[in-house]
């Protein structure tokens, strides 16, 4: 029985139809997977961005003989309670340093508290209905204004969210990062080097490679438990400190790096090699001047991208105690040292209302940050980026 | 070379276009695919040339010629599995049943469905050797019921040659299978949703000679039944099967003539240096 | 003195030796060469030979000597310690600079060297294994010292609030004694992995399909690195999201519906995982539907079928280990998610059906078992460790059969980007 065109394309349609869903229902995956992306920028970009703005109030100090013992009595009490602590707190020490000052006044803008902040965003506060009434005759004057809030990134952690800054977890950051480097980086690229230009073909090269892909994808949570077992109760590191919290990511690190530097290596032709030993170099000279130099691109891309993922972690740096609470950015590699991502943790665990938009300031410079090394990997292999 | 085409050029010796040259007098001659003036690009590249050719039901027909001669290329107009690539772009005539198979209107999945085709390498799907025969025919409605199926499938399989080698093992994957059984299994997948044309491209070439024989005298019990189009790279293997034999070359049909004639007194120069292994 | 400022001191001292090493066999084996005699290396060659030998033993022996004083309680004074190392490095320019002469392969011995540290590179990362199960191991066969793993797999309490008392050695004080009943975290853990995937298979399997089957290669190119953003954010910022965001968008839903759901229910951090393992699916399962070769499309294509039936009928099938293995790795990543439940979801073991309500993973508690003001020989701290053997057992097991899965695949293909 043989059937015309038009007998088959009858029966096609339902077939078509079911065909061209799953096309639809596929494109809809990935554009909700497009949403999803979408809307969380967005959400933190609506949160985080008030963050790098902060309230300012104009006050007028007037340095009694009171504000000597309490700062507060400098102000003028309607504006008084609106004025960061942190602010009214210094005024005693400035008489003290300066004893000219007293009886004088001085007009200067200072950091209002975080409620009187987040009034003038337009957030939930606890202010009363006087203060609101003050602060919004004082907008109209033009002596309460949101500015570049500077103080965000010049200053560390802080219980008043007005102070609270990334400085010190910035700080922290980056010395947690040099120390991963410096472990991860050699370490990497030698194993790498071992696996793809030295090793047999035996059994014990192929645990290596089983173990290294193993280790790509155990939790991190449990490198924080290696972290605090061995790193720090049994070699007795530091706690919290970046040497510890660097060793930890650094074996986090490894297998991507480890793995980033075999396919620069294995993109390096055969051709290569053997034009080099075909001069006479050792099997090290040809790695050493021929075979590594070639890959170095590649190496460097795997390194940027695992660094950018060292620096998001959180978990494991918190188990070896990388969460502390650090008002002053600098130290040394011993001390107790917090880090981006544990500090967004801790902002996220306040409950003022005021920190949630740090939370989420700090959320976007980090998201900044792993954005630029993530793109400077890209450019970095395309530019290098060659065909053999 | 390009000197001695130019002046070697001569018209159809036939007045009737896409006719061959002479008639084989055992063939069939009702017409199943027609071409006319066919011309496809890749790119800017043209790969074939104005082809005028008619195919003749219940036939083998073999497309002989050097590498990167468009042979394979036309095959694929045939069942249009050039739409795969973007890049192609086809003007003229391919006409099956009375319809232009290039039409917008024409379903290109309608088409398959009545030209199956046979790959170069053997490639099973990564099911049951049951499953690869009866899954095609499943989808087209052809057969419903578990004992249709069995029935089908049985029978596919004895029309390939492999039912008595496979008959206790359907429920293995078709890859289990050595590369000569494999092709027969796509063999028998293709002849099991009963279109009315086979293409092979270079069905044997990854086969040893065993296997070649083999599927050899499949296509001869075959073409009862279906009209086969072969692609072929071995002289031997069109001279043994094939009824007609066009010769390609450089994206032009130089000669499309009865096989015993076209191997024994060539009527172009061309076919015949390349017969005669001048090149190739 | 201090220890750090004796190790600085040794490390001044062995750099010096190092440096006299290196000129010194340059200066002698150029000497050697120039007074006309062949030689089988380099002068820089020889240099370096004899940093190695100078440095390489006075280290070791430093090494082995700490570790022997940290593992085995040996006393030795670190002052003796490094003294005897620098003599040995002393000792070593010695043996080095003699043996700078003209019959020395110093080439070959260096590379040898050199091969060694490389192995010893590569063994780090079989001691990290090793490191971690042996930290893990034998945390937790303290803690199962002290409570019994039966009760730990098969209990359905998990109430450790009153063991730092019986740590104290104050046990009888507190009314109730701890339970570690280990069934209402992995209830939950498995609840939160359960949803995850539920959003991330479906929507990573399907953008996977999309982008290899039907989008233009443009948009594939710019599609693919898009979606690997989702992966490339850090948990903790996903933790934010999911329970500053998406918890308060759930309970409103739930609430629409009349349903009553918790600020720290399970679907706000599991919808959240899921997005975030989106990639992990999306991209392996797209290599490995372009791994498929084209000859099994073409083959369906040419009898007839439709581009979803070749689809769904022959490439997925044929893609199939590919795409278990990828969703078995994003299984395991979500078992072993920390910061999104820490932050999103609750504190409190429950062990319930309902995903509204609040419930707590193995990940939550680990954390919350070290991060408090514990004593570290607590049963609850200890406890974490148990946690962890679990967790790194479940995981393991699921990333090898990944693994192997993939390697089948990639033989039956003989694909190698995979």
């Amino acid at each position: 029985m043989r059937h015309s065109f038009d007998d088959i394309s009858a029966q096609l349609h339902k077939r078509h139809r079911r065909s061209s869903r799953l096309k639809w229902i596929s494109m809809g995956a990935l554009g909700l997977a497009g949403l999803f992306l979408a809307l969380f920028f967005a959400d933190m970009l609506n949160r985080g961005l008030p963050a790098f703005q902060q309230a300012y109030v104009q006050v007028e100090i007037d340095y009694n003989e009171d504000a000597r013992q309490m700062g507060r009595a400098a102000l003028e009490p309607d504006i008084a309670p609106l004025v960061s602590r942190s602010f009214e707190r210094l005024i005693p020490g400035m008489i003290r340093d300066n004893s000219d000052l007293l009886g004088t006044t001085e007009t200067r803008w200072v950091l209002t508290n975080s409620e009187a902040d987040q009034y003038l965003k337009g957030h939930r506060n606890s202010l009363s209905d006087d203060e609101q009434a003050a602060i919004d005759e004082r907008v109209d004057n033009g002596q309460v204004a949101l500015k570049f809030n500077t103080t965000f990134f010049t200053s560390g952690d802080s219980k008043m969210a007005e102070r609270a800054g990334i400085l010190s977890a910035a700080v922290g950051t980056v010395m947690t990062l040099l120390v991963t480097l410096a472990i991860a980086f050699p370490i990497g690229v030698m194993t790498a080097v071992y696996l793809e230009e030295f090793a047999p073909d035996n059994r014990l090269t192929q645990i290596i490679e089983i173990n290294i892909n193993n280790l790509a994808a155990i939790p991190s949570i449990l490198f924080g438990l290696l972290g605090l077992a061995i790193f720090i109760n049994f070699f007795g590191v530091p706690r919290s400190s970046p040497l510890v919290g660097g060793m930890t990511l650094a074996l986090m690190t490894l297998p991507v790096i480890i793995i980033a530097t075999r396919t620069a290596l294995r993109s390096v032709p055969d051709s290569i090699r053997h034009a080099a030993f075909g001069v006479g170099c050792s099997r090290w000279q040809v790695v050493r001047d021929h075979v590594l130099p070639l890959a170095m691109p590649g190496i460097m891309t795997g390194s940027i991208i695992g660094l950018a993922q060292a620096m998001g972690e959180t978990a494991p740096l918190i188990i070896v105690g990388m969460v502390a609470f650090i008002p002053d950015a600098g130290g040394s590699f011993t001390e107790a040292a917090t880090v981006l991502p544990a500090q967004i943790f801790t902002w996220a665990g306040e409950p003022e209302q005021a920190f949630v938009e740090k939370t989420a300031g700090g959320i976007l410079v980090l998201l900044a940050i792993l954005i630029f090394l993530n793109a400077t990997a890209v450019v970095l292999r395309k530019k290098f980026e060659r065909r053999w | 070379m390009n000197i001695q085409a130019a002046s070697q050029h001569t018209p159809q010796p036939t007045p009737n276009v896409g006719q061959p040259v002479s008639r084989n007098n055992h063939a069939n001659h009702e017409l199943s695919i027609r071409v006319r003036d066919l011309n496809l690009w890749y790119g800017e590249t043209q790969a074939l040339k104005s082809l005028n050719i008619d195919i003749f039901q219940r036939n083998i027909t073999a497309l002989i010629g050097p590498s990167g001669c468009g042979k394979s290329t036309f095959l694929r107009c045939l069942n249009r599995m050039n739409d795969l690539i973007p890049s192609v772009r086809i003007k003229g005539l391919v006409e099956m049943d009375g319809r232009d198979v290039n039409a917008a209107k024409m379903d290109e999945v309608a088409l398959r469905r009545r030209v199956g085709m046979v790959f170069q390498k053997p490639n099973p799907f990564p099911k049951s050797i049951y499953d690869n025969v009866v899954y095609a025919p499943r989808m087209h409605d052809l057969v419903s019921r578990k004992p249709e199926q069995d029935e089908l499938v049985e029978k596919a399989l004895r029309d390939a040659g492999l039912w008595e080698e496979v008959k206790d093992k359907l429920d293995q994957p078709g890859t289990s299978l050595s590369g000569g059984q494999q092709q027969r299994l796509c063999i028998a997948r293709a002849i099991a949703v009963q279109p009315d044309v086979i293409l092979m491209d270079e069905p044997t070439s990854a086969l040893d000679p065993i296997s070649t024989a083999t599927i050899e005298d499949l296509m001869d019990r075959l073409k009862e039944k279906f009209t086969i189009i072969t692609v072929t790279h071995n002289m031997q293997q069109a001279a043994r099967v094939a009824d007609y034999t066009a010769f390609f070359h450089l994206g032009e049909i130089i000669e499309y003539n009865d096989t015993k004639t076209m191997f024994a007194n060539p009527a172009t120069k061309k076919a015949e240096d390349y017969i005669t292994g001048r090149y190739g | 003195m201090q220890t750090n400022q004796l190790l600085a001191m040794f490390s001044g001292v062995l750099l010096l030796l190092g440096l006299l090493a290196f000129f010194l066999g340059r200066a002698k084996a150029a000497r050697v060469r120039a007074s006309g005699t062949a030689m089988y290396a380099q002068p820089d060659q020889y240099a370096w030979f004899a940093v190695v030998a100078t440095a390489g033993p006075a280290i070791t022996v430093g090494a082995v000597g700490a570790f022997l004083m940290l593992l085995l309680g040996a006393e030795i004074p670190t002052l003796y310690l490094l003294a005897g190392s620098l003599v040995i490095a002393a000792i070593g320019l010695l043996v080095g600079m003699s043996q700078v002469k003209p019959d020395f392969h110093a080439r070959q011995a260096i590379e040898r060297v050199i091969r060694w540290v490389l192995v010893a590179a590569a063994m780090i990362s079989i001691f990290t294994t090793f490191g971690i199960l042996f930290s893990i191991v034998f945390e937790a066969l303290r803690f199962f010292q002290m409570h019994s793993f039966w009760e730990f797999i098969t209990g359905t309490v998990w109430s450790p609030g009153d063991s730092f008392l019986a740590a104290a050695g104050r046990g009888d004080e507190g009314g109730s004694t701890a339970q570690f009943g280990s069934v209402p975290l992995f209830a939950g853990t498995f609840m939160i992995t359960a949803i995850a995937m539920l959003v991330a298979i479906p929507v990573g399997l399907l953008s996977a399909i999309y982008m290899a089957e039907f989008a233009p290669s443009r948009v594939r190119t710019l599609a693919k690195p898009t979606l690997e953003v989702l992966a490339g954010i850090p948990t903790v910022v996903y933790g934010f999201f999911a329970a500053i965001t998406v918890a308060p968008i759930i309970v409103d839903v739930a609430g629409f519906f009349g349903l009553d759901a918790s600020f720290n229910n399970a679907v706000a951090p599991g919808v959240v995982m899921g997005i975030m393992i989106i990639p992990f699916i999306s991209s392996l399962s797209d290599d490995v539907i372009s791994a498929v070769p084209d000859s099994m499309r073409q083959g369906s294509l040419a009898l007839g079928m439709t581009k979803g039936e070749t689809i769904r009928d022959v490439v997925i099938p044929a893609a199939l280990p590919g795409i278990i293995s990828a969703s078995l790795l994003a299984v395991s990543r979500a078992l072993g998610e920390t910061m999104i439940v820490v932050m999103a979801a609750g504190m409190r073991p429950n062990l319930t059906a309902n995903p509204l309500e609040d419930m707590t993973t193995v990940t939550v508690r680990i954390v919350a078992a070290l991060t408090g003001d514990l004593e570290f020989e607590s049963s609850e701290t200890l406890s974490a460790f148990a946690l962890g053997l679990v967790l790194f057992a479940v995981t393991l097991s699921l990333n090898l059969v990944s693994v192997l899965m993939i390697r089948r695949f990639r033989e039956k293909y003989r694909v190698n980007n995979l």
